[in-house]
């Protein structure tokens, strides 16, 4: 079984410091997506198991804090994989007329990796949430 | 050139004013994102590209499909309805053929 300290170790230096610059494409499409915005923690929730045997479909849920009204709602939701062959699984466009920012759907993962969810705000703010998963057997190539 | 498969929408035929429903979808598709077979030969790209939901011709809710998404996109949103209302799903693939479900709920 897998030490928790190193994976904690792991997540406080991911903080859009190491991982992100250290992967090139996964930095590239982080910028695509959300510009120069700085992603703030907290004010989401992303779920996956932390245990994938099916890298070809494991299912993932994201849901953010929101009144979900014109004035204050979820614009969008950006899922992307750090250990993928490319980064980008899905991006969510909201609306008001949802009600609930919560959206899930099913992912590939080729490896044990971390998973970070995006989401962009309508006053241009940037939450973002980040979950780790241990997959068996990988998604991407099978 | 074959058209997409027929996609299942599970939503309520009914909701109260007010109520945010939960809508769930599903469409077969293998999402080949052309990196499968390596040296034996590559299994051709062949993506879902979008699925795009309109209430009453309003768009309400847009995915935009990458690598990642799985085979057989599945999604389960929400949607706070009103009044009764016609929503229309449409997937479109990246040779721009589409499928296309629609769904009437009744809100009294």
């Amino acid at each position: 079984m897998l030490s928790r300290r190193p994976l904690l170790l792991t997540l406080a230096m991911l903080p859009l410091g190491g991982t992100a610059r250290a992967n090139p494409a996964l930095e590239a499409a982080m910028r695509r997506l959300i510009g120069e915005a700085r992603p703030e923690d907290g004010g989401m929730a992303l779920r996956l198991p932390a245990l994938a045997e099916n890298g070809a479909q494991v299912s993932v849920t994201v849901s953010v804090d929101s009144p979900m009204t014109a004035a204050e709602h979820v614009s969008a939701i950006h899922l992307l994989a750090t250990r993928n062959p490319t980064p980008g699984i899905a991006s969510f466009h909201l609306t008001p007329a949802l009600g609930r920012a919560e959206v899930q759907t099913r992912i590939r993962l080729a490896e044990d990796q971390q998973v970070l969810a995006l989401a962009v705000l309508s006053d241009g703010r940037v939450r973002r949430a980040i979950a780790e998963t241990r997959v068996v057997t990988g998604g991407c190539i099978a | 050139m074959t058209g997409l498969a027929q996609p299942r929408i599970r939503i309520p035929r009914t909701a109260r004013p007010g109520e945010v429903i939960e809508i769930r979808t599903l469409i077969e598709h293998p999402m080949e994102n052309g990196i499968r077979g390596g040296v034996a030969g590559v299994v051709p790209h062949d993506m879902l590209t979008r699925l795009q939901v309109r209430r009453d011709g309003e768009t309400v809710f847009t995915a935009d499909l990458g690598n990642g998404t799985s085979a057989n996109p599945y999604h389960v949103f929400h949607l706070r309805m009103e009044r009764t209302a016609e929503l229309e799903f449409l997937w479109t693939d990246e040779r721009g053929r589409t499928a296309r479900a629609t769904a009437r709920v009744v809100v009294a």
